[in-house]
């Protein structure tokens, strides 16, 4: 369904009425987290939308000038709190870029495995929290049992379940674990026992299988369904051309039909992580879509985000095959005082949300003189204010969600 | 192609404007005129060899050590530099401009140093230029909506200064 009318205040009934300042957030719930919308509103057409941003502001980037890289990881967990993994990986090989440093390739080996399981949660969570934000409630519930399992695994790795700083600068704190015991959620769900122990390998490998299953479920209670269908389909569309001025990534570029991905378009020290592995990379139109999607609209962006899903549950198989044949340590030695050379650095990596960008200036001392991050969700939450131009207030919600924002990652 | 290329080609276009390469760096960057970023920032991008399309980043970098032990080590003159990150979604080449300013405008503490507006270039500039404001008080002309974005719109200040002094009170909140 499209409300395209000539003049969407036609749907008024011609009745006039005045213009009205509403605010949506910072409670509201469908702005995952303490976003603010300023909304000027006449009747059920939104005229436009003013997002204020800031309210979880850490200042994280002053703190970084006074602590040395090691120490800062664990403020980057807190910037995408959602794929915590992502993030540590990003700063990690920035700092590497930085002193020259190339890890070894068991250390790579874990990064991707961790990685790419950190962009099943993150997607997980994106799209229960979407099917939430449209009025579905079940995908939410299935998505974060899902979720639980990936935490627990990664519990097992690092001892931590949201805020892991498990990749350092030079590689990853703990090599993968040994036998374990079945997480809880697991056994639960494949009907073994609870005192069950196995290779934490095996335990991915067991989840993967079963997540597989439960993809094609995904699909006929949100994908298919006709609700959800009409309440995304054709609304919120981006033109390639906006994408590209405002700095969109991730999947929100590539469901605007331009193929851009970091892990094979980046620069070499992180390409080379994903050299020898297979994948491939989701980017619209799809020929699944159903009658009235549009380039870049909302069912678009969520159907891109599901497709990466399958793809890093391929990419997860293949590290662990790697795995025992990887050679060297699972971490080099990086020594906390350890100064860095009066040179400076960019490097983006593809976190499940975009292009997570780390800047970091040297000043030959164990302190940066600036280290900067550049959030993908915050370019991809700029283009809300063009996007909610004139469309209905019930699709706002509908809108952001879709853009799939962290609120932690936008303020730092 | 290489940021030397990239100098080349826009030496060629804008002559005096650019100024410097530093090409032995990680990431090579070219330093131009401030008054010329706007022209340059289009011609990257319009240009059918360059395209630069994609404005990775827009970010500043203060540059003022306050230790005098530290400041022994890595020596520079205190000034102010603003950083565009570009790269290209076709060719798939990246490239870093930087502008170099003084602190403050005319060296009067408080004043802030002027520089062209691209948010007409490229979308995202509008906030990046906005933080960047915020947190470094760089005044960039032209831009449709100069306010701060993530400090609150009466916060005193701007934090990523250096010299900048931490409030010890902020509407009957007080700091350490």
């Amino acid at each position: 369904m499209s409300m395209q009318v000539e003049d969407p205040r036609v749907i008024e009934f011609d009745v006039r009425t005045d213009e009205m300042l509403v605010n949506m957030g910072p409670q509201h719930p469908s702005t995952h987290g303490v976003l603010r919308l300023l909304l000027k509103t006449d009747g059920e057409v939104v005229s436009e939308v003013t997002p204020h941003i800031g309210y979880l502001h850490r200042c994280a980037e002053k703190i970084g000038e006074n602590l040395s890289p090691p120490q800062w990881i664990p403020y980057t967990d807190r910037m995408d709190y959602l794929a915590a993994m992502n993030m540590n990986l990003g700063f990690s090989l920035t700092i590497e870029k930085l002193i020259g440093m190339n890890v070894p390739e068991k250390a790579m080996n874990c990064r991707l495995i961790i990685a790419e399981l950190g962009r099943i949660a993150s997607h997980l969570v994106g799209m229960g929290a979407y099917g939430l934000d449209l009025g579905s409630f079940s995908p939410f519930l299935y998505a974060f049992r899902e979720r639980e399992i990936i935490l627990d695994l990664f519990e097992e790795t690092c001892g931590a379940r949201l805020t892991y700083s498990y990749m350092t600068p030079g590689g990853v704190t703990h090599d993968l674990p040994g036998m374990i015991t079945i997480p809880p959620g697991l056994a639960q769900l494949t009907g073994n026992s609870p005192d069950m122990e196995l290779e934490w390998k095996d335990a991915v490998l067991m989840f993967l299988d079963w997540l597989e299953t439960r993809i094609r479920e995904y699909h006929t209670l949100l994908t298919r369904n006709a609700i959800f269908i009409r309440r995304t389909a054709g609304i919120g569309a981006l033109s390639p051309e906006m994408a590209k001025s405002f700095g969109c990534t991730g999947p929100v570029l590539r469901s605007s039909g331009i193929d851009y991905d970091l892990r094979r378009d980046g620069e070499g020290i992180y390409t080379r992580m994903y050299e020898g592995y297979n994948f491939e990379i989701p980017v619209a139109p799809f020929d699944a879509a159903p009658r009235g999607v549009e380039l870049g609209d909302n069912w678009t962006r969520f159907y891109v985000r599901m497709m990466e899903v399958v793809q890093a549950i391929g990419l997860v198989r293949q590290g662990l095959d790697k795995y025992e044949s990887a050679e060297g340590s699972y971490r080099e030695g990086f020594k906390l005082g350890a100064k860095l050379p009066a040179d400076e650095c960019y490097l983006e990596t593809e976190s499940p949300r975009g292009q997570m960008g780390f800047y970091v200036v040297g000043a030959n001392a164990a302190e940066p003189l600036r280290t900067r991050a550049k959030s993908s969700c915050f370019c991809n939450l700029s283009i809300t204010a063009p996007l909610c131009e004139n469309t209905l207030l019930g699709d706002i919600p509908s809108v952001v969600g879709s853009l799939d924002i962290v609120m932690g990652e936008i303020d730092r | 192609m290489n940021t030397e290329e990239i100098h080349g080609i826009l030496a060629e276009q804008f002559g005096d404007a650019i100024l410097e390469l530093k090409s032995e760096a990680i990431d090579p960057w070219i330093v131009v005129a401030g008054d010329k970023i706007v022209e340059i920032l289009t011609f990257l991008r319009d240009d059918e060899r360059l395209q630069f399309d994609h404005l990775n980043d827009l970010t500043a970098v203060d540059y003022l050590e306050m230790d005098e032990k530290k400041a022994k080590k890595f020596p520079y003159e205190p000034h102010l530099e603003i950083v565009y990150h570009l790269s290209s979604f076709g060719q798939k080449h990246r490239t870093v401009i930087k502008i170099s300013t003084t602190r403050w405008k005319d060296d009067e503490p408080g004043s802030h140093p002027e520089i062209p507006s691209v948010a007409g270039v490229f979308g995202i500039a509008d906030w990046h230029e906005r933080e960047a404001y915020d947190m470094f008080g760089i005044n960039f002309v032209g831009h449709p909506n100069l306010k701060r974005i993530l400090c609150p719109e009466d916060w005193e200040g701007h934090p990523l200064r250096k010299d900048y002094e931490f409030p010890l009170e902020y509407h009957g909140i007080r700091g350490q």
